[in-house]
């Protein structure tokens, strides 16, 4: 947790210092809890990437090699060659500064470089002065400034100061997005090895066994085994997924994170209870057993490496489609790269529910079929027996995840599933939910325990926003459809809004599932008693 | 301190543009003619080149932002206009951005209060209506120059000075449009040297650029209402130009070159600058592309040639502990 208490740290000045921003100088040292420690060597060295070696952003010398700033030039340019965005949106910022209170890292640390404008001013410093005319003949006084050690040490301070959110993107005129432009940076950065450990181990250990927490089969099978156990024990609802079974109709993808910590794990057994109650041919697989993908925060070759093994494995086992588990990040690789990297998805059919005969003409091409989308539909057409009143103690509240918000415009099916599963469900003030969405300032790799201070920094406003609704329709429960939601809110509800508890939809909609043959339902899936009015307020 | 180099600037080259036509026929000939000859052509090739070199730049991957409910299940409603699924929603979002800034409508400005430990969200309209107002504003004033460029007048010409004149407020009457213009400027300036945040990211070219089109407004102004130029002269001149046999401006005023060496160094400046907005909007893959990316696939012309980790290659590696807990193999 955060040194600082939540009064202290809310102690912030949004207004910026009168000198120019221009002279870069970042004391890392100094401002521990706000960065994220560098990539392994060995990682690094598994993905054959470049300059693996031990150091620290505190050191002086950061062991760049010895050309870097021609690496940079050059990789700069032939990003602008790959990407209308970069090059469009490096030319055509007017600094109106319509995004810079939009962030949430601004907001919660009044730092002026993380307005988005300043952080992409940070690239575009340079592409003016090594790109365009005016920055050529003009330098600074066009904006343009030298490449120097320090401005590199700047880029990894607040480009791994950016959770690719999109919100600015938003309120932009020209649709400017600094999640394009941070990852723009990144690839950049990975050219002379400056990257953090919290994506580049994640990365290698996807690619070794599938899922960025390095779990391998054995102890995935171990893992699903024991989840199913502790649901029977906690419910007497007795589970048997299948794995890796070949002529399943669907493929079900889920974040590792699913199947590996709490309140996750209760998202993953609400899944399976689904499946079981209406009676799914699917599988999971142990190969492909991470959907989410942190390449997407590091590069678009490597975000194209951890993807291939989905459709690939969809092929090997024979299924018709996909279907994908709650993740926000990954779902905006499978929404707005998957198919384009590595499809066509031609062998796979057009997805259509055996349940409801409803045919998902809207994942056409993809073949994949987000858990909301499907389970919405069941409800829609009444195939699911739900006893919402199970989850009677729960005052639920929904944080749209930034990814499935802005990056597909998954609002109302996550709300209709919530408000059939629940009885008590409320919004968050209109500036902070769907597209104008707060981060949970841990994504995009930073939900990392060095980088704390600056996670709870940035979580000031989502966590503002479910305090809101704490203290006006007593919330106890934030649901969200997002791992790294489900890995980084719980600290961060505690620290600013105490007694809200965190959950995926789908453990809401197996609580309620009413299961064949079941007897009474006394617990919720987390073994807690159900309905009981004390532990309603107790158990948060 | 870069608002005074940029105001320095405009106002020096206001004053070089005076001294020259004040110094006679053959300076005058050049001020009037052959750098506003430039300026345009500069201006013209300037866009289309770096319209196409943006053109030029593949999309390589899908990316609008999505701002309301994509289309999904039939039953749940999408919103075509912040969301579109195809080509016709997209012609509406750029159409609704290009004309009315719709993402600039929805700012906000953000209150921190620490003792109550609150975050405020106030909405904030004031650059939404600014940017709007000048925008349309100069974009008026353009069309109605249009009447020294076209002999005879054309009727809607005519009609665009009728409706902006219509308060008949002055001798010669004074246009809402010009009115605007300046309110809108001023505001947008105004903003630069007020909020501290807006001070902070201000790049001398920010200011520049306004004081270049404050200093186009003014002149005209100047010219229009209180140096009165000579129109017809003014006319004469221009359709010379316009009519490739240029003659050196007589008897219109050394404002008249003041103004007409603004506009040059605007349209100049405009290709090298982040006055490229304008065209720059309508090439912004977060804007103009559908969310339509599981329906149709879209192509990455560099699309790496990389593979992951085959299941083949994964058997291999943990044949053993897939063996020992029972896994069905591939190969045995």
């Amino acid at each position: 947790m955060a040194e600082k208490s939540p009064q202290e740290l809310i102690q912030i000045d949004l207004t910026p210092p009168p000198k120019r921003w221009m002279n870069p100088a970042v004391d890392f040292e100094a401002r521990r809890g706000t960065w994220s420690y560098p990539a392994a060597v060995k990682n690094l060295n598994y993905l054959g990437m470049p300059n693996p070696r031990e150091w620290s952003p505190a050191d002086a010398d950061w062991k760049l090699p010895e050309n870097w700033q021609q690496i940079i030039h050059e990789g700069f340019k032939d990003l602008l060659k790959k990407y209308r965005t970069l090059e469009v949106f490096m030319d055509i910022c007017v600094r109106c500064g319509a995004c810079a209170d939009k962030c949430h890292f601004f907001i919660g640390s009044g730092d002026p470089k993380n307005m988005p404008v300043l952080r992409a001013e940070l690239l575009r410093s340079i592409y003016r002065q090594d790109f365009t005319a005016t920055g050529k003949i003009l330098g600074s006084l066009a904006g343009g400034r030298e490449l120097t050690e320090e401005v590199l040490k700047e880029w990894y301070y607040y480009f791994f100061q950016c959770t690719e959110c999109r919100r600015c993107s938003v309120y932009c005129p020209y649709g400017i997005d600094t999640a394009e432009i941070t990852m723009m940076a990144r690839e950049l950065m990975n050219l002379v090895g400056l990257n953090i450990n919290w994506i580049m181990e994640p990365v290698a250990n996807c690619q070794r066994t599938g899922n960025h927490l390095g779990i391998q089969p054995h102890t995935y099978k171990d893992n699903v085994e024991f989840l199913c156990e502790e649901l029977e024990d906690a419910i007497g609802v007795s589970l048997d997924p299948p794995i890796n079974r070949k002529g399943a109709e669907v493929l079900f993808v889920i974040p590792s994170a699913d199947y590996f910590a709490d309140p996750g794990t209760y998202t993953f057994v609400g899944y399976l209870m689904l499946f079981k109650h209406i009676g799914l041919d699917y599988t999971l697989s142990s190969y492909a057993s991470d959907g989410g993908n942190f390449g997407l925060f590091n590069s678009a070759e490597n975000m194209k490496k951890l993807n291939w093994k989905i459709y690939h494995e969809a092929k090997r086992l024979g299924v018709k489609w996909i279907l994908g588990g709650e993740c926000g990040h990954m779902w905006r690789v499978m929404h707005q790269y998957m198919d384009t990297m590595n499809g066509p998805a031609d062998f796979l059919e057009m997805p259509k529910s055996p349940m409801t005969g409803t045919v998902f003409h809207n994942a056409a091409s993809t073949k994949m079929v987000h858990i909301c989308e499907f389970t919405a539909d069941l409800i829609r057409n009444d195939k699911l027996k739900l006893d919402p009143s199970r989850n009677d103690n729960l005052r639920v509240t929904f944080h749209d995840s930034c990814n499935p918000s802005r990056a597909m415009g998954l609002f109302e099916e996550p709300r209709y599933v919530l408000k059939n599963v629940c009885n008590n469900f409320f919004e968050m003030p209109e500036n902070t939910i769907r597209e104008h969405t707060f981060c949970c300032a841990g994504g995009a790799g930073l939900g990392n325990d060095e980088n704390m201070e600056m996670r709870m920094r940035g979580g000031l406003p989502r966590g503002n926003a479910v305090a809101w609704a704490r203290d006006h329709h007593d919330v106890n429960r934030l649901a969200c459809i997002c791992a790294i939601d489900r890995a980084t809110l719980p600290p961060l509800c505690e620290y600013w809004a105490p007694g809200v508890d965190v959950s995926g939809v789908h453990e809401l909609v197996g609580n309620a599932l009413i299961m064949e043959g079941e007897g009474e339902r006394v617990n919720n899936l987390r073994g807690e008693p159900l309905n009981s009015e004390q532990e309603g307020q107790d158990d948060v | 301190m870069g608002a005074l180099i940029s105001l320095v600037a405009v106002v020096g080259l206001g004053l070089l543009a005076a001294v020259g036509a004040s110094a006679g026929d053959g300076l005058r000939f050049v001020l009037g003619v052959i750098v506003p000859g430039i300026a345009f052509a500069v201006f013209l090739g300037g866009i289309i080149f770096r319209v196409l070199r943006w053109a030029r730049s593949p999309v390589p991957f899908r990316v609008p932002t999505t701002t309301g409910q994509a289309k999904s299940l039939p039953w749940i409603r999408n919103s075509e206009l912040e969301n579109p699924s195809g080509l016709t929603g997209v012609i509406g979002r750029m159409a609704l951005e290009v004309l009315a800034f719709r993402s600039l409508f929805r700012n906000t400005r953000v209150e921190l209060l620490p003792d109550k430990e609150k975050v405020n969200y106030i909405a904030d309209k004031g650059l939404w209506a600014a940017a709007l107002t000048f925008h349309w504003a100069m974009f008026i004033v353009v069309l109605r120059h249009f009447r020294f460029f076209i002999e005879p007048v054309p009727v809607w010409v005519e009609a665009l000075q009728s409706v902006d004149g219509f308060f008949q407020v002055g001798l010669p009457v004074y246009y809402a449009t010009t009115f605007l213009m300046v309110v809108g400027l001023a505001y947008l300036l105004a903003r630069r040297f007020i909020d501290p945040k807006l001070r902070y990211i201000s790049l001398p070219t920010d200011y520049f650029a306004l004081y270049l089109l404050l200093g186009i407004a003014l002149t005209g102004i100047l010219m229009r209402h209180v140096e009165k130029v000579d129109v017809v002269q003014v006319k004469a001149a221009i359709a010379g130009w316009a009519s490739f046999q240029p003659v050196a401006p007589v008897g219109v005023g050394l404002w008249y070159f003041v103004h007409i060496a603004l506009v040059s160094m605007l349209l100049v400046y405009f290709p090298f600058s982040k006055l490229l907005h304008a065209p720059g909007v309508f090439l912004s893959p977060t804007r103009n592309l559908a969310n339509s990316n599981r329906t149709r696939r879209h192509i990455n012309p560099w699309n790496p040639e990389v593979q992951g980790h085959s299941y083949a290659e994964w058997e291999d590696e943990f044949r053993d502990k897939l063996k020992a807990s029972g896994y069905a193999l591939e190969k045995e």
